[in-house]
């Protein structure tokens, strides 16, 4: 394993009384994508901002490319691109002003090219003000994208997007993790860390309760893989059939839905069973969990 | 273009195109300079000297005072300053440029109330034009300044507007812009003496109409100096990046030291 590009240790930060991030450390390696999850007021956002210079740590140490943000905001700020959760341009300020203006303030030439990427470079003229929510956020990653930082920091990237502009923004985030760029996402949509991240941790009142990646997450939780089987002569959806690892069972429009805590008992007594009744598979469906019910699973056993 | 010359550009052109702006950077004050001239010069013709003065001040106060702290504290409440930290805005780029370009739309309207008052109005030319120049650029650094501060230490865009007509108003009636302060007596002629248009129609008379440099001018032309510093370096110590993140390096009431030179200058004017 290469030496991390971002690199967290012991950080603390409160807000008078109120701990939002408690003596929490991280490391991100060079070109992956790592998911920061939580529910809201986990600490996500303070870590992050914590990360990109907008909040001075409590305690800690925080290096990102050994660079220390609390100390040398001007080079980490060429060393990073951020979109932020909360952050705005100027009402009037057009499209192409953005790009001019971010990219003089980096010392780079404009970045249109980003523009065109980006299904922007129609809008060059329009105003902030006038952009959807969608277009605002696809701006907002070009002006972080523009001086071609190594690292990225999002966070909650596709709040607020429709559909296709959130598989437009993963297909991007996959394009920039194949380049070689680190991205550090915040997020409390689990479906999108499991599908974009290639490590998460996650955040639960400001500590890190679990890291790791997805699939080592859902394969450690006590979740049950669901099964779903329908066949031709419906020999499945006799009432004794008994299927070992199997906790629940039910019937579903012609399928049999079980719960297996042993999928691979489960299967092999499914398949005995059609074999002997001379039965034939029409579909069959193994959905292991879900990182959103990993994530729920760990929730609620830290409430307890 | 550099990073200066871009903000300067975009930050010049909002004061355009975004209409708040326009109207207190142009539409206001010179639609009340039209209106304001038309009548006094009918009701009483010895107001024509007044007139370049008192509305090259009125000018500077709508778009600096009235018009300059609004867009720092919206900006900063929506999240922009947030947006120009991550990408490495200086902070003093992000008060001193608004500060810069209000000042250049201010002096564009003096220059058109400056000669077309003599035209329309028959208002006489300031016969000393360095002595306008120091006249209108120290003006000009006072009210800038304090706009800023303004716009620095305002929690929300309600208290912005109180700061800014608690400068604004009174100037107009006890600050020597609508009665000259030789009329004014007793508390009326105190509170003049607190605001920074009493000393700007002070150096205006001393400089720019040949009255003479004598010990009053000389302490209006400092008292603005010194609160223009003051302004400028307590906006520059106060200034905060983020609405929610509330940590400054001092206490707004910080700001209230700006009147220090004006309360010196209350007790000797």
């Amino acid at each position: 394993m290469s030496d991390p590009v971002i690199k967290v240790l012991s950080l603390t930060k409160s807000y008078g009384k109120f701990l939002a991030v408690d003596n929490i450390g991280f490391d991100v390696q060079p070109g992956e994508i790592f998911g920061l999850l939580g529910p809201n007021g986990a600490g996500k956002t303070t870590t992050l901002e914590c990360l990109e210079g907008l909040r001075l740590p409590d305690k800690g140490d925080i290096r990102i490319m050994g660079v220390d943000p609390v100390r040398n905001v001007r080079r980490l700020h060429n060393t990073i691109g951020v979109q932020l959760q909360t952050s705005g341009l100027p009402a009037s300020m057009t499209v192409g002003e953005a790009m001019r203006f971010f990219c003089a303030y980096h010392g780079v030439a404009p970045r249109y090219d980003l523009l065109d990427r980006l299904g922007l470079r129609e809008k060059t003229g329009a105003q902030y003000h006038t952009l959807s929510t969608g277009l605002q956020r696809r701006l907002a990653l070009a002006l972080s994208l523009a001086h071609q930082p190594p690292i990225i920091i999002m966070d909650e990237p596709t709040a607020g997007l429709d559909v296709p502009s959130r598989v437009e923004l993963h297909e991007l985030m996959n394009e920039l993790r194949s380049r070689g760029i680190t991205i550090l996402l915040a997020t409390h949509d689990m479906a999108e860390a499991e599908k974009m991240a290639d490590r998460v941790a996650i955040l639960l009142r400001g500590k890190i309760v679990v890291t790791g990646t997805p699939r080592e997450l859902t394969a450690t939780g006590s979740a049950l893989t669901k099964v779903t089987v329908s066949t031709v002569k419906n020999s499945l959806l006799l009432p004794e059939l008994t299927l070992p690892g199997a906790q629940r069972r039910l019937v579903q429009d012609e399928y049999l839905v079980c719960f297996s805590f042993d999928v691979g008992h489960t299967l092999k007594a499914i398949l005995a069973h059609i074999e002997e009744h001379d039965d034939a598979i029409i579909d069959l469906r193994v959905e292991r969990p879900s990182l959103e019910e990993r994530f729920l699973e760990i929730t609620t056993e830290k409430a307890r | 273009m550099n990073a200066f010359g871009s903000h300067f550009s975009f930050e010049f052109r909002t004061g355009l195109r975004d209409r708040p702006l326009l109207l207190m950077n142009y539409l206001f004050p010179l639609s009340f300079y039209i209106v304001v001239s038309l009548l006094m010069t009918q009701l009483n013709p010895t107001f024509r000297p007044n007139i370049i003065p008192t509305m090259v001040v009125f000018v500077i106060l709508t778009s600096l005072i009235l018009g300059l702290p609004n867009p720092l504290v919206s900006a900063r409440e929506a999240g922009i300053f947030r947006s120009y930290r991550v990408n490495g805005v200086p902070a003093l780029s992000v008060v001193l440029i608004p500060a810069l370009t209000t000042a250049v739309h201010a002096i564009i309207a003096a220059m058109i109330i400056t000669f077309t008052a003599p035209i329309f109005f028959q208002a006489p030319l300031p016969v000393n034009w360095a002595g306008f120049v120091v006249f209108l650029a120290l003006s000009i650094f006072v009210m800038a300044g304090l706009g800023v501060l303004i716009g620095v230490i305002s929690a929300n865009t309600r208290i912005t507007i109180l700061w800014s007509q608690l400068i604004f108003l009174p100037s107009m009636m006890v600050g020597g812009l609508m009665i000259p302060r030789s009329m004014l007596t007793g508390v009326l002629a105190k509170i003049g003496s607190l605001l920074p248009s009493t000393y700007s129609v002070e150096i205006y008379n001393a400089l720019a109409r040949g009255a003479g440099l004598d010990t009053k001018a000389i302490l209006s032309l400092a008292v603005l100096l010194v609160g223009g510093i003051l302004a400028f370096a307590l906006a520059s110590y106060l200034f905060s990046w983020d609405s929610q993140n509330t940590t400054r390096r001092g206490s707004a009431l910080l700001a209230l030291s700006v009147l220090a030179p004006f309360l010196i200058g209350m007790a000797l004017l």
